[in-house]
């Protein structure tokens, strides 16, 4: 039996379970210094002048350091320039010399005998701050009169980007019967991964090399971005390490000022030095999601065809440009908006703002869940105005089963076309889990005793598989290198396989999953692969974890090392067994002589004579070891619908989930127990969003959800036992035929909480809530209506 | 989540703890430091020394004293909240623990240390209004007591004196027949302290309020009773239409306060709601329903 699609238990949890996974900050060396960093209490000011003699003069203080220490230092590279239009990129330096933009920004670094003293020593640092005019709303920003945060981006603006086709949605949404408009807002979110971020960093002056382990979810990127952008030295001096990771939700895959700067203090102190982040540091100075603001129209016929979409979003990008943020709200976000729908016109117009607030990049779903979330919004609205049943509004405007590859209207996914799909299975499966019509029946009884029961529907697809390097890459698509992946297979003469991997795990279950493709393709025990990543030492290239890629794109490379492995093993079983290639398969393990299962050699007495050498064909190098660079031809588009059902409370307002439905697929699978869990997690998320996180700053552009007792990060007790089925439509871009699972969860969860919750309001008129739908928000919605009665 | 240097004592009586507070300027009386340990984390409390009273035996336990119940200032949320005693002989304060936080917080907080901090979302302070709890203390000239009605002056602020020790809490039995208790609590998403909580005792005779106290957390500055919808309960039938208006009085004159998750306006309308809840439930368990 096969063990893809096995629920193998992950290889990770014994040593995640018992306490012995080491982290960054379970790490030391010999002589090992710590580093804090003095932020800025402001959000907007200028740095008049920094003394920092009474910091350098406390006992165990190594050093003190500001901005003009790291000038010999390139600020941070921007990987991802999207928008060829007007792209304003001022990025962070590893200390800010001059001026800040947002509150939490470093402006002095103190390395000390232990972080205590560090943290003493900050307090003894004085800034002389001049304090500027604040601008935290992206909208605001943009008025004229707005406080200017950088004098190459006159109105804030970073870019304004356009996709689809602008006249013909015009036209179409003239024509249509009926037009909907709303304003939605995608609120800011926080990652918050459990572990924050950390770095260690290490010079050995000797070789002039720098060691350094550091929570990253792409090692190989970080590595290239910190020695050949910011240091300027050869990749090749630095060895980057990424540990036990302990989530990182997009939030890790970029180069932040912290690294940087640790990285140069270690040969400035000639000691190693470590940084780990608290988590108030976490919420102000790492990269926050999503925070967009949009308007939306939206046209129909009278039986709930949709004629035409026409989106604009103000992105805010916060005070400076994280390392991929402007390719999420375009390239991410602009290009997915026709979702799982035929719509015959599209256009999107996307303006990327500066403000006073935390730089905005990639978070869990990355722009899909906020085009999921506008989608699914609209669907609903359109419904309502129509006096429609929602899922029959679905259900009318999917693109066909028949229809794939399908490539969405006007030109708006550049050149790609989804890969496959079959969007009323997903949907069928959920309305047969949730019985719709007994619902709607519970539903009607409900209201007529004062119970609001409500049902929310998301049909999504996402964007997975990330992607072919020429697409990704085009001019406007601004991607500044390419995104194939990598895998080493070598098969050791005791007949144990290493995998090594460009790809990286932080929580993905990475050496279990690809173990699972080794161990199916070789016919060997799992227990016979290893699985190496995270190391730039002893690893291939690779582009790392994020984008749900690492099965569609780093599970095919390993899939055709392997591949390649078994091909060499049949010529050198031939070789060894004097007969033709040709009349020879490979099965369970085994070369053996088609019709003849006798007459074979397993794939272990092969290694073992291609690890000694003492006899092979003419021309073949000993060893069986394979390489793969795998450059998909597409991404991939897994697809589903979920379902919530909720009850609100009438004198609260107050949401509680009685059900949550989830009908994915996501192509085949090769772990039906990771797959399940990266739903549940990301479903979590979503469902946060929708209900509970929501980041806010006040006027003067401090963050007021600045910890884990005001920004509401969903526990167990707060969400519902999730039901998960799930269809299968392999991808046609790969030969795993998988898709990528890692978001979907997130993506398709925060429209089918919100829907479902205007689907309780209905009775009050209320037909949309901007998120977090806080039981006062709602509660005060309800009072506003009409008392319920319909 | 580095606090700055302090000095650390380890007292193991309470006469002892007394002349450190008396001997060290700036210092902080340190029991389960589930308040006092996130802000010196934060540096927002920077004491120069911690007096940790967590090691004074005399201040932790449960006792039966005859017409009350004594609760020593160390006894942990969990201990109350499983009480066999407590849940029999007067069972409000054990219901109200298995509210706060979850189980490490229930695990490590102290009632005498929760009190001390009056921290305007906390949930003891709405119980122990409700019971006309008697708060112990003990300082230089020996022990006093204050009552729970005269504990809470402000936010953060009780009456306890700067180098006084809260020592135990006296609870009355509120066993006999008649009487019932109840709490009702909407909490914060994150921080799962009370947005608004509402704890009721009521004493019910041949069918007519003989007495009742209702303490109201988390929507103002502190902890206060609703006086107005006590009065409007005592004397009379604790019928449907009485428990209505009564609570619709919960909030009346109480000065709300708002944050981000909820304004002021929307905390009194959730004491009302919360009163309703509670009153409905002491009334049932009033009579054994």
């Amino acid at each position: 039996m096969s063990v893809i699609g096995q629920s193998i238990k992950r290889v990770e949890d014994p040593r995640l379970i018992t306490g012995e996974a080491k982290y960054t900050d379970d790490l030391t060396l010999p002589g090992l210094t710590y580093a804090a960093f003095l932020r800025s209490p402001f959000a907007h000011a200028n740095i008049k002048g920094i003394n920092t003699d009474k910091a350098k003069a406390l006992p165990g203080v190594v050093g003190v350091f500001t901005g003009k220490d790291f000038m010999d230092l390139n600020a941070m590279p921007c990987a991802w320039q999207a928008s060829g239009a007007q792209n304003n990129i001022n990025t962070p330096r590893a200390i800010e010399p001059d001026r800040v933009t947002h509150t939490g920004m470093p402006v002095a670094v103190v390395v000390a005998e232990d972080r205590y003293i560090a943290e003493d020593a900050l307090a003894l640092i004085e800034v002389d701050w001049e304090p500027l005019p604040v601008v935290t709303d992206s909208k605001k920003a943009i008025e004229a009169g707005a406080p200017q945060l950088h004098a190459n981006a006159p109105n804030n603006i970073v870019l304004d980007w356009h996709c689809g086709d602008a006249d013909g949605t015009a036209a179409a949404l003239n024509a249509s019967d009926v037009v909907v408009k709303q304003h939605i807002v995608n609120q800011r979110l926080i990652p918050t991964p459990m572990e924050t971020r950390g770095c260690m960093a290490q010079y050995n002056p000797a070789a002039d090399e720098y060691t350094i382990w550091l929570t990253a979810q792409a090692p190989h990127v970080g590595r290239l971005l910190m020695t050949a952008f910011v240091f300027g030295i050869p990749e090749t001096k630095m060895r980057l390490i990424s540990p036990q990771i302990g989530g990182g939700f997009g939030a890790k895959i970029y180069l932040y000022p912290e690294y940087v700067a640790v990285t140069a203090l270690a040969k400035k102190v000639g000691r190693p030095v470590k940084w780990q982040e608290t988590r108030r540091e976490n919420y102000v100075a790492t990269t926050h999601g999503r925070d967009h603001q949009t308007d939306i129209e939206v046209g129909a016929t009278k039986d709930g065809k949709i004629t035409a979409l026409n989106v604009t979003t103000y992105a805010n990008f916060g005070g400076m440009i994280s390392t991929i943020a402007p390719g999420i709200p375009t390239t991410l976000y602009g290009r997915l908006l026709s979702g799982p729908y035929k719509l015959p016109h599209i256009h999107a117009r996307v303006v990327g703002v500066y403000t006073n607030t935390a730089m905005v990049d990639a978070y869990r779903g990355a722009g899909r869940p906020e085009a999921t979330y506008v989608l699914e919004r609209a669907m609903d609205l359109v419904a309502n105005e129509l006096g429609l049943d929602p899922a029959d509004v679905r259900r009318k405007n999917f693109v066909p089963s028949n229809e794939f590859p399908y490539t969405p209207a006007d030109n708006l996914l550049a050149g790609l076309s989804y890969d496959s799909g079959n969007y009323e299975w997903t949907l069928d499966k959920a309305l047969e889990m949730l019985d719709y019509q007994g619902f709607r029946a519970e539903q009607a009884e409900a209201r007529k005793n004062g119970k609001y029961l409500g049902v929310g529907f998301s049909s999504y697809i996402e964007l997975c598989g990330v992607a072919p390097s020429a697409w990704i890459g085009l001019p406007n698509q601004g991607w500044g290198a390419g995104l194939w992946e990598s895998a080493n297979v070598r098969m050791h003469l005791t007949g144990k396989v290493v995998v090594t991997t460009g790809s990286q795990s932080h929580g993905q279950g990475h050496e279990t999953t690809m173990a699972q493709i080794v161990a199916d393709q070789l016919g060997i025990s799992i227990g016979d692969v290893i699985v190496q990543h995270s190391d730039t030492l002893g690893t291939p290239f690779g582009y790392g974890s994020y984008g749900s890629r690492s099965a569609a794109v780093g599970g095919t490379a390993v899939f055709r090392a392997a591949e390649r492995i078994k091909e060499k093993a049949k010529r050198l079983a031939a070789h060894m067994m004097e007969a033709n290639v040709d009349d020879l398969i490979y099965e369970d393990g085994k070369v053996m002589v088609k019709g003849t299962p006798a007459s074979s050699k397993t794939i272990q007495e092969i290694a073992l004579q291609a690890a000694v050498g003492y006899s092979l064909p003419s021309g073949m190098e000993p060893f069986l070891d394979e390489t793969s660079y795998f450059d998909p031809p597409n991404c991939t588009y897994p697809f589903g619908t979920h379902i919530c059902v909720v009850e609100v409370d009438a004198k609260t307002g107050h949401t509680k989930i009685l059900r949550y439905i989830a009908a994915d697929d996501v192509g085949n699978v090769i772990n039906p127990m990771i797959v399940d869990g990266q739903l549940h997690g990301g479903i979590a998320q979503g469902i946060a969003q929708a209900l509970y996180e929501g980041a806010v700053y006040d006027d003067n552009g401090t963050l007021t959800s600045g910890s884990l007792m005001d920004y509401a990060v969903p526990t167990a007790g707060m969400l519902p036992s999730f039901e998960t089925g799930r269809t299968v439509t392999p991808s046609p871009v790969n030969p795993l035929g998988v898709k990528g699972a890692g978001e979907a969860g997130t993506i398709a969860s925060t429209p089918a909480v919100a829907n479902a919750v205007m689907d309780a309001l209905k009775p009050f008129g209320v037909k949309h809530i901007d998120m977090p739908l806080t039981p006062e928000k709602v509660w005060k919605a309800m009072q506003s209506g009409n008392g319920g009665k319909g | 989540m580095y606090p700055a240097p302090f000095e650390y004592y380890a007292p193991t009586s309470v006469s002892e703890a007394l002349s450190l507070l008396a001997s060290n300027a700036d210092a902080k009386l340190l029991a389960g430091g589930h308040s006092l340990l996130p802000a010196m984390k934060l540096r927002l409390a920077t004491p120069a020394a911690l007096i940790d009273i967590g090691k004074i035996a005399e201040l932790n336990g449960i006792t039966d004293a005859g017409d009350k119940i004594v609760i020593g200032a160390l006894t942990t949320h969990h201990q109350v909240e499983t009480s066999l005693l407590m849940k029999s002989a007067s069972p409000l304060l054990s219901k109200v623990a298995a509210h706060i936080g979850d189980t490490q917080v229930r695990n490590r907080g102290t009632i005498g240390g929760s009190l001390a901090h009056a921290d305007p979302a906390a949930d003891y302070p709405a119980a122990i209004l409700a019971l006309g709890a008697v708060i112990e203390v003990q300082g230089a000239n020996g022990k006093r007591t204050i009552n729970a009605d005269d504990l809470f002056t402000g936010i953060f602020a009780t009456s306890v004196g700067a180098n006084e020790i809260v020592t135990a809490v006296h609870v009355p039995k509120t066993n006999a027949k008649g009487n019932g208790v109840a709490y009702a609590k909407f909490p914060h998403p994150a921080s799962r302290y009370a947005i608004a909580g509402v704890a009721v005792w009521v004493n019910i005779q041949d069918d007519i309020v003989q007495d009742i106290r209702i303490g109201v957390t988390g929507a103002s500055d502190h902890a206060q009773r609703a006086t107005k919808a006590e009065a409007a309960l005592k004397g009379k039938p604790m019928n449907d239409s009485n428990i209505e208006a009564a609570a619709k009085l919960a909030s009346d004159g109480l000065a709300t306060m708002g944050d981000m998750f909820a304004s002021g306006d929307y905390r009194a309308h959730l004491v009302n709601t919360l009163a309703l809840d509670a009153l409905n439930e002491a009334h049932h368990a009033a009579h054994g329903w």
